[in-house]
């Protein structure tokens, strides 16, 4: 066993490293979230006035199409990915992976399917323009020439999701320290481990809704088509039945990273440790049968539609149980705020907020009212963003001192972190009002009486933009030198990635520690 | 292995894989296959020379891959706990695998139990009856589709001419699916049996039986193409058959290629074993796993053959 990296670049060609692999993760998804942000501040331009300036609605309904998947795809889940490489085998005592080269082979598939499906905006017919949940018959019937190569890109990048659960959930059932039982590991170990059987159960299904689609396309099947039998509210339930534990694959892991900083800085352990894992299977479980709370106003029998409601309102009982959880951990906690700490902070809040607005879309008869309009992209863009967003973000500063072994810029952090909360909170609290009054989504003009709040989120979005460039930066100047971190980093922080040196040894433990 | 083995030892003996350069180059092929098969999907004609190119590539480097696998075990590289790395790998995997036809089965009972009643103006939701789809009534399998029973003679989605559905308990011995059941099953239990004798190490019957299960597993393969063959020139059925064409091939098609694959899977076990003298009986994850396969498509079949063929 090699003691060091190689050298020169094939290192990260060939590397079975999972601090190697998780680097290469967690640059890869920085990446797609510069480009899927780009997307993003297309659309802000188009739309911070009336009228058509910038784009034509074609290409805006391009933008809007290839932000939502490269963000979903290509930013969120590798993240997460990212942190669970560099983080699952420090945390549970392991040496790495169990299974080293498949997972440089999962890395390594996503950049091809990638550039595969970036290359679809310079094709003739231009870029997927049927929105990220690609329903049938836009995704089929009218779809451009280009979706064939959307569609093998969903395939190729499903598989990359797969291995890469497979992976996580082997090295968590069989390389556990002695020592390490279940209830003693992590939540981020925890809320990875459910993530990734979350991922092995709806991956595969969104690869066989691709498909019929694909045979729909060039092989004259009629699954998406009434005039031969089919439906085309078949996709849009095939497709959720991914689609929705596929948004808690966005959030679970989250959870996991916030409670493991909120009592590093609270200076309490975490309250409700047992309760956070059965909560977190129970979101786990519920998200698998909400699925057609998406499609309230397509036509469903009322019976359908009552237990639809009823199902997704249940949910806000595991997760109310963590937000309780959280904000009791804090309570009298001798609290400091630190960058991760008001990152996890904004976390618990905003998300509240975005899971209390998806609370008023499960009620079905008010959801004829929002369906389509901005106050959903207000909703899900409160989830996603302080939520996964954040939470990625806060892991980054929390732990990117034991990475490379210096402590960022705490001024620069904290700057980022209100640049960012004051640029996400302008760009999509207005749309919660310009969406109740009946703005619809994905359209490149408007009427007059939105201009106000459009405007405010295009002056947010561009701010929220230019705060990431900050966080680069930081990130880039930390790598490169900053004061030297101590081994604990934090103040009595818990968890067996702190009790290695800063930066962790390229292997890091040769030896099992042993857990108490 | 056993749970009462020391964790301690197994860590210390953990084997971390030096650097591979496998990973990249499998990427690289199954990019190049996927990117030629759109091409070529799109009409590009430098589509096939890309996906053939990417295939060969790909498989060439899972070629390689597995050797390195088998060697590395051979050389006594791979700890207990390795082992049983893989082992937690192959039946993830093969879950997953169950998740993507459970895709096809959800797709399958929707439209058949309730899209297709609604189409046919049934309930609430059958308001759009009379003025989109006139006269169609739903029956399973669809003979007339919407199109057909709207438009008549002048329909483009048409249904297909025959069907694959059950004809009768009486008529079963001259049912081709029935058949091809019967080998399916035999052939599982013939599986087994040989995973029996190389627990054994009886290395003669371990031959006999695991080479008996792959000659029925083409014999399975042969009766499928068959059956398409005759389905596509005799009855009428394609894929292009309205909703039934679509779910009969897709479900059955995703089977085959499974089996296939199984197929293959097996007859490289039977090869190693054969040729190579490989597998202990305390040591044989490599034919354990492409037998727990095995079971799988065997399993995937029954589903199919009461569902698509049975009930159909």
């Amino acid at each position: 066993m090699a003691h060091g990296p190689a050298k020169g670049f094939t290192r990260w060609l060939y590397t079975t490293n999972h601090k190697d692999i998780g680097s290469m993760y967690l640059w890869f998804s920085f990446a797609m979230f510069l480009l899927g942000g780009v997307f993003a501040l297309v659309i802000r331009a188009e739309l911070f006035e009336p009228g058509l300036q910038i784009v034509e609605p074609e290409l805006f309904n391009q933008m809007t199409t290839m932000h939502g998947l490269v963000m979903v795809f290509g930013a969120v889940m590798p993240a997460f990915v990212g942190l669970a490489n560099w983080m699952i085998p420090m945390m549970i005592g392991a040496p790495d992976m169990a299974l080293p080269r498949m997972n440089n082979w999962s890395f390594w598939i996503l950049p091809f399917a990638f550039a595969m499906m970036t290359s679809t905006l310079f094709m003739e017919g231009g870029a997927p323009n049927f929105g990220w949940t690609f329903y049938a018959p836009l995704s089929t019937t009218y779809a451009p020439p280009s979706v064939t190569f959307f569609i093998f890109a969903v395939h190729i990048m499903g598989a990359s999701s797969i291995m890469g659960a497979i992976n996580i959930i082997a090295t968590i059932m069989n390389m556990r320290a002695p020592g390490m039982t279940y209830m003693k590991m992590p939540l981020f170990v925890w809320t990875w481990f459910i993530t990734a059987y979350l991922l092995i159960a709806v991956m595969p299904v969104l690869a066989g809704v691709v498909t019929m689609m694909l045979f729909d396309i060039h092989f004259g099947t009629s699954f998406f088509d009434a005039a031969g039998g089919g439906d085309p509210v078949l996709f849009q339930h095939v497709f959720w039945f991914f689609g929705h534990p596929e948004v808690y694959i966005m959030i679970l892991p989250a959870f996991g990273i916030v409670s493991a900083i909120i009592p590093t800085f609270a200076r309490k352990p975490l309250f409700g440790y047992s309760s956070m894992v059965y909560a977190t299977a129970s979101i786990a479980f519920l998200s698998f049968v909400v699925w057609a709370h998406h499609m309230f106003t397509v036509g469903m029998p009322l019976a359908g539609e009552l237990a639809f409601m009823y199902m997704t309102m249940l949910i806000a009982v595991p997760t109310g149980v963590k937000v309780f959880n959280w904000v009791t951990t804090m309570f009298k906690g001798s609290m400091t705020f630190e960058t991760p700490m008001l990152f996890s902070i904004a976390f618990v809040i905003l998300f509240t907020i975005g899971g209390f607005s998806g609370l008023m879309l499960a009620i079905a008869p008010a959801d004829f009212q929002y369906h389509d309009t901005y106050f959903v992209v207000a909703h899900f863009h409160y989830v996603l963003v302080p939520g996964a967003i954040f939470s990625i973000t806060a892991g980054v500063y929390y732990w990117l001192p034991k990475w490379c072994g210096n402590m960022y810029n705490e001024t620069m952090g904290k700057t980022h972190f209100w640049t960012a909360f004051i640029g996400l909170n302008l760009t999509f609290f207005p749309m919660h009002f310009a969406g109740l009054s009946g703005m619809p989504r994905r359209i490149p003009d408007y009427n007059m009486m939105f201009a106000d709040w459009n405007m405010i989120s295009s002056v947010g979005a561009f701010l929220f933009g230019a705060a990431q460039i900050l966080f680069l930066f930081n990130v880039i100047a930390t790598i490169r030198g900053g004061k030297k971190a101590t081994d604990e980093v934090w103040e009595n922080p818990e968890g067996l990635e702190w009790t290695v040196a800063s930066p962790a040894p390229y292997h890091t433990f040769s030896k099992p520690p042993q857990v108490s | 292995m056993s749970s009462n083995q020391d964790n301690t030892v197994e860590h210390e003996e953990y084997y971390v894989p030096e650097q591979s350069k496998l990973p990249i180059f499998a990427s690289i092929g199954l990019f190049l296959t996927v990117w030629g098969a759109a091409n070529w999907l799109n009409g590009d004609a430098n589509g096939p020379m890309y996906f053939f190119a990417g295939s060969l590539m790909f498989a060439f480097v899972l070629w390689n891959w597995f050797s390195i696998v088998i060697s590395e075990n051979i050389q006594g590289l791979n700890s207990p706990q390795l082992k049983k790395s893989y082992v937690i790998g192959m039946a993830w995997f093969i879950f997953s695998e169950v998740m993507f036809f459970a895709a096809f089965f959800g797709a399958l009972f929707y439209v058949r139990s309730l899209a297709g009643p609604w189409l046919a103006g049934e309930g609430e939701q059958g308001l759009g009856n009379d003025l989109i789809w006139p006269g169609y009534e739903h029956e399973w399998p669809v003979m007339t589709t919407p199109d057909m029973a709207a438009n008549g003679d002048s329909a483009t989605m048409r249904g297909p001419e025959q069907n694959m559905s059950n004809p009768g308990l009486a008529n079963w011995l001259g049912w081709l699916p029935f058949w091809n059941t019967a080998i399916l099953l035999t052939s599982s239990v013939t599986c087994h049996i040989a995973h029996g004798a190389l627990k054994k190490d009886n290395r003669r019957q371990f031959n006999i039986w695991l080479g008996l299960t792959v000659l029925l597993g083409i014999a399975f393969i042969i009766l499928q193409i068959e059956e398409y063959v005759h389905a596509y020139n005799e009855m009428g059925l394609t894929l292009e058959s309205g909703i039934y064409g679509a779910t009969f091939f897709l479900l059955t098609g995703f089977h085959g290629a499974h089996v296939t694959l199984g197929t293959f899977m097996l007859l490289v076990m039977f090869l190693r074993s054969v040729l190579k003298g490989h597998f202990k009986s305390d040591d044989h994850f490599g034919f354990e796993s492409a037998s727990w396969y095995w079971h799988f498509v065997d399993v995937v079949w029954v589903g199919l053959f009461l569902y698509v063929y049975v009930f159909g």
